[in-house]
Formats: structure tokens, C-alpha cells, sequence
């Protein structure tokens, strides 16, 4: 909890904010070189380079070649950047918004009932008539993930809203309630589920972003890049959160207002995220405390840092579960905890002697 | 745009099902473990560049790449081999790597799937077409038409043996196959009966459920799972309470053998109905 204090000497605070604007820099860098990686490394082996080249020769490019770039990789990469991103901001501000350095997206019931949206659709999709059924098509577990995580967070800023105040403290405990009745749920519809829908179910709890296809990216951005473009505004306000509600409020920012963006953020950009990726754990939580430990915790550069790094990592880890075991391919949310586990743990021991944590 | 490419994927399909993709399939990626037995039975293995994870028979097949997990495939990987024809069962996916796959323009020739004699005839055919070998597919399929018929015919017990196929008893749980499944359909051909019918597909029951089916014999995959022992098996309080479990009746049978449904379909009856009529009462 004391890494949250905002309360630091003016020189340190300073030497603090400096270092966190070249890591801005690095970390921009950082994701500019994921990103051209993820483009150019691929279980195919066609390369964009080439392809550029017969484009400037005014060459025709062939079919593979045109799919595997621009169907397959280049909405992966944009995928990648938006669920990286939304993951980790939206992490940064929770654990601001509940003064708590373990909330993550799944602690406000957004991850649970994206998770029973898409274990519905999966096992009651064919319930449904056929000619909604055909209209929604590929998009019908992206859209059941999306409304049942919106209407998780709407329910429970229901619950913890009473005359016009919302309590953290009744969200982050109302939130474990719905996370276990979503879960409830969930079991009864697997033990309905027959062996190829379990599979899918498997499969679509530990993430990918080998379905990331066009139409999903499309839908997804404006939910997340507004999401992303509302972040800034919350910086100052969740750094005079962190002292305390009652002082916030002396320091004349309006707390609901904070609380109501910050949770309409977090649950559209999620949402979105979760449609487009599966279950995703580990990025939410592990990128903003990393932030913290090597630049402080002042908001303002964090909730930015937090987007590029989120970003860089799941395109890394993207970029390693496609090539591991090629041309089979691993579960995304595999791979960010192998990748990013060890990485924290080691960032974490290092510099404890350093950071009251 | 995208019904449209979907339209055209479809017409793609048509095509590569008729005779038209004799041509092609020189760079064949084959996607279920039934599928890639058919192709190997036909002789056509020369043609094979990758496979799916449940390929796993014959031995050979496992020197394949492997384009992973059927139901879960990466359109890259699978275009990572540059096939030119691809032999689908029903069911691989998801459905936006078929679609990819099929705006590559890489003909996807879907194979049914199907729980009877005429079902694994109409999988020999359509891989047999669309490999360009029809004639040899026509022979294939008659020929294991005929041996499934012959292995049916020797089969089964008066009364009718009552089987529970166990897919898994993770944590003590019976997971069992109802009516509709692959399970199903060989113990039916094998000349005995689903104890669990009413229910259907895989399904956990409880353990009342599993008594009241009193089976005669417990079946299961002899790959299912982190070894299960007989032992273990038996001493689970509902099984023991069974028919099965007093006279301590069990059939493990390779998974793939006993619920791939392809040419060695009938392999797999006579096995299972020989194990049943050994374990079985005189």
C-alpha cells in the first residue's frame, strides 16, 4: 500500500518524473521493435520486406503472401497492441482507484463475465435461431463477451452505488461476489457442455490472438483506444486518490466523476479486450507494479507506461507462441506468465533493497 | 466484403469437393486422425506435408510437422507448410483460421463425421475424390464396408452385453458417454449396448446414474488420462457397485483405434467384441 504514497521529497519527485519520461521514450522504442517483429517473424517465413520490394517493382503479390501479411499478421499486431495496452492500463487505474496493489480486471467482475458471455455462447449458441445465429457468425463469442462483461460492471456499480456515492470498498467486495456467481454459472453450463465445446472452452480461457481477424480489431479499437484516450485525465485524479477519499476531495477532484470514468474505461476497453483475445491473465497485474518499481507511482507517466509496455509484452509473447512450437502454435496467456513471471520476480528482488514496497 | 469472401470460400469448397481438385493436392495437410488414416490406407502418404496433433496412426504419421490441435489451429502455421489441399474433419477450427485458410485460396475439403458403417464409406470417398483417386476410394470403401459388415455379423451376446464407455474418473468423477457419440456407435457395432443412452454426448454422471445403468463391463481408452489403474477403477464406490465391478470386467482399448471411426473401423469391432465375448459371461 506505502508505494502508492504520492508523498515524496520535491528533488526526489522530480528526478523521479525525469526518469519516467526517458523510460516513456525507451519504452516507445521498446514497442516500435515488437511491432516490427511481430510483422516479420512467423511460422510462414514470407517476409514484408520482400513484399514491400515486389510492391515497389510493381510486382503482383501472391495470394499467401497478401493473406499471411495482411490478413493474418497485421490485424494480430494491431489486436496485440490494443488488448496489451487495455490490459495494463486498465490494471494501473484499478489499482489506483482501490488503493489496492493486487486489483486487476478480474477483481471488478469485467474477466468473470466476459467469461461466462463467451461460455454462453460457446454451449448455447446453437440454441439460438438460426438466422441470428448465421447473422452473428464468428462474431457471436466476441459479442457475448463483450455484454456480459458490460453488464457485470454495470451490475456492480449498481450494487456499491448508493445516493449518488459509489464505495470502493463495497465494488471490490460485491465484485468477488459476482466473480463467484459468474464462475457458478459457468460450471453449470461446462457440465452441459459436450467434449468438443469443453475444448473450446479450454482453449478459449488461456487466450489467443490467433483469431484476431479484421472485423474483431475494427470493432474493438474505438472501445479501447477511447478508453486509452480517457486515461490521461485520470492521472492526477487517482495520484489525489491515493491519499485518501475524504483528501481528494479537499484537493477538489471529484471523486465520482473519477470513479464512474475510471469504471466505464476499465469495463469497455477489457470487455473488448477479452472478445478479441480469450482469457488473458498476468499483464493486468504485473505490468503497472513493474512501472512502479523501476520510475514510482506517480499516475500521470504510469498510466501511459503502462499502455506501452502492456502493449510490447503481449506482442512479445504473441510473437513467441507463434514460433515455439510452429506451425502449431501455444496459448497467448501461457506464455505472458512463463515470459513475464520470472522477469518480475527478478525486478522485484533486485530492487527491494532499493523501493519500500 | 466479408460475406463475399466467405461466399467465394464456399464456391471454393464445391469445387475442391468435385473432381476439379484432382489436379491439385500434391502438398496435402491432413486434420483429424480418421482423415489422415484414410489418406494412408489409400496410399496417398507421399502427398502429406503436415498433420494435426490426433494424427497419431500410423506410427509414420508422427514424422509429420504438426499444425497442432485440430479444433485449434494457427492459419499461419497451416499456410506455413504451403499446402495446396486440405483435408478437414468436421469440427477443425476455429472457424476465422477456416476462413483464412480458404481466402488463401487453399481448397479446405470438409469430411464428415459419422458414427456407422456408411458414415466412414462417405469419409474413404470424399478424402478418395478429392485426393483425385476415386476409383481406389471406391475399392477402399467397399472393402472396409464389407469388413465392418463381417466383424458386425460375428459380434454380440444374447442378451446384449451392457457397456459403459468412461471417457475420464478425474477426481473421482465419472465422465461417460451417452447415446450420439463415437463411443456409442462401437459398442453398438461391436454387438453390444450403451448402458448410459438416455443421456447424450460426454457427459459427468453421477453415481447413481452409474449404477442404475448397471453395466456388465467398464470400457475405456488405454490412453485416457495419467494412468488409471484397474484398481482404481474398481474401487470407485459406484463401479464397484455395478455388475462390472463385481465380476471385475474392463476393456482399454487404444483411443483412436476405438473412436476414430476410420478404415480400421472394423478392426476395432472385432477387438472390442472378442474382449467382450472373453470377458464375458459363456
Amino acid at each position: 500500500m506505502t508505494m502508492l504514497r504520492p508523498v515524496a521529497l520535491a528533488a526526489d519527485a522530480a528526478d523521479r518524473s525525469a526518469r519516467a519520461r526517458s523510460l516513456t521514450g525507451a519504452l516507445a522504442l521498446l514497442l516500435a521493435g515488437m511491432a516490427l517483429a511481430s510483422l516479420t517473424l512467423g511460422a510462414s517465413g514470407v517476409s514484408p520486406w520482400a513484399a514491400l520490394a515486389d510492391l515497389a517493382a510493381g510486382r503482383p503479390l501472391d495470394l499467401q503472401a497478401r493473406v499471411v501479411l495482411w490478413d493474418i499478421r497485421l490485424p494480430r499486431l494491431l489486436a496485440g497492441m490494443l488488448v496489451g495496452a487495455a490490459l495494463a492500463v486498465s490494471g494501473a487505474v484499478l489499482q489506483g482507484l482501490f488503493r489496492n496493489p493486487l486489483a486487476d480486471p478480474g477483481l471488478v467482475g469485467v474477466s468473470a463475465g466476459a467469461g461466462l458471455g463467451a461460455i454462453c455462447a460457446i454451449v448455447l449458441g446453437g440454441l439460438l435461431p438460426p438466422a441470428l445465429h448465421a447473422a452473428l457468425g464468428l462474431a457471436l463469442v466476441p459479442v457475448a463477451a463483450f455484454a456480459g462483461g458490460g453488464l457485470a460492471v454495470v451490475t456492480l456499480y449498481a450494487l456499491a452505488t448508493r445516493a449518488g456515492r459509489t464505495s470502493v470498498a463495497t465494488m471490490l467486495l460485491a465484485g468477488i461476489a459476482l466473480g463467484a456467481i459468474a464462475a457458478a454459472l459457468s460450471g453449470i453450463l461446462i457440465a452441459m457442455a459436450d467434449d468438443a465445446q469443453l475444448r473450446d472452452l479450454t482453449f478459449w480461457s488461456l487466450g489467443s490472438l490467433s483469431g484476431a481477424t479484421w472485423p474483431k480489431v475494427l470493432s474493438a479499437a474505438p472501445l479501447i483506444l477511447s478508453a486509452l484516450a480517457l486515461a490521461p485525465f485520470l492521472g492526477r485524479g487517482l495520484n489525489a486518490l491515493s491519499l485518501g477519499e475524504p483528501a481528494a476531495r479537499h484537493l477538489g477532484i471529484g471523486v465520482e466523476t473519477l470513479k464512474r470514468l475510471s469504471v466505464l474505461g476499465v469495463s469497455a476497453s477489457v470487455g473488448a479486450a477479452v472478445a478479441i483475445s480469450g482469457g488473458v491473465g498476468f499483464v493486468g497485474i504485473v505490468v503497472p507494479h513493474l512501472l512502479r518499481l523501476i520510475a514510482g507511482p506517480d499516475h500521470r507517466h504510469l498510466l501511459v507506461n503502462s499502455a506501452l509496455l502492456g502493449a510490447a509484452l503481449l506482442l512479445a509473447a504473441d510473437v513467441v507462441a507463434r514460433l515455439a512450437v510452429a506451425p502449431a502454435e501455444l496459448p497467448l496467456g501461457v506464455v505472458t506468465a512463463v515470459l513475464g513471471g520470472p522477469f518480475f520476480l527478478w525486478v522485484l528482488l533486485r530492487r527491494r533493497g532499493l523501493t519500500e514496497l | 466484403m466479408t460475406a463475399l469472401r466467405q461466399a467465394g470460400a464456399f464456391v471454393l469448397l464445391l469445387c475442391a469437393a468435385g473432381p476439379a481438385a484432382a489436379a491439385d493436392g500434391h502438398r496435402v495437410v491432413s486434420l483429424g486422425g480418421a482423415v489422415t488414416e484414410i489418406v494412408y490406407a489409400l496410399g496417398e502418404e507421399g502427398r502429406l506435408v503436415a498433420r494435426d496433433t490426433t494424427s497419431s496412426f500410423p506410427p509414420e504419421a508422427q514424422g509429420l510437422p504438426d499444425v497442432g490441435y485440430v479444433r485449434q489451429l494457427s492459419p499461419e502455421g497451416v499456410l506455413s507448410v504451403a499446402p495446396d489441399l486440405i483435408l478437414a474433419e468436421e469440427g477443425a477450427g476455429p472457424p476465422e483460421t477456416m476462413a483464412l485458410l480458404r481466402a488463401a485460396a487453399v481448397p479446405v475439403v470438409e469430411v464428415p463425421a459419422g458414427f456407422d458403417a456408411a458414415a466412414v464409406e462417405a469419409k474413404i470417398r470424399i478424402v478418395a475424390s478429392a485426393l483425385g483417386v476415386p476409383e481406389r476410394g471406391e475399392a477402399l470403401a467397399g472393402r472396409v464396408g464389407d469388413e465392418i459388415a463381417g466383424a458386425t455379423a460375428g459380434a454380440g451376446s444374447t442378451p446384449p452385453q451392457r457397456v459403459l464407455f468412461v471417457l475420464s474418473l478425474q477426481g473421482g468423477r465419472v465422465m461417460a458417454a451417452g447415446s450420439g457419440t463415437a463411443a456409442d456407435g462401437i459398442i453398438r457395432l461391436a454387438g453390444a449396448e450403451n448402458a448410459l443412452s438416455g443421456i447424450a454426448g460426454y457427459k459427468p454422471v453421477t453415481d447413481e446414474a452409474v449404477i442404475a445403468a448397471a453395466p456388465d463391463v467398464i470400457l475405456m481408452m488405454a490412453n485416457a488420462g495419467p494412468g488409471v489403474a484397474d484398481d482404481a477403477v474398481f474401487s470407485h464406490p459406484a463401479i464397484h457397485a455395478t455388475p462390472a465391478g463385481a465380476a471385475r470386467r474392463l476393456v482399454r482399448m487404444d483411443g483412436l483405434l476405438l473412436v476414430g471411426f476410420g478404415p480400421r473401423t472394423a478392426e476395432a469391432v472385432s477387438t472390442l467384441a472378442a474382449a467382450l465375448a472373453v470377458e464375458g459371461k459363456p
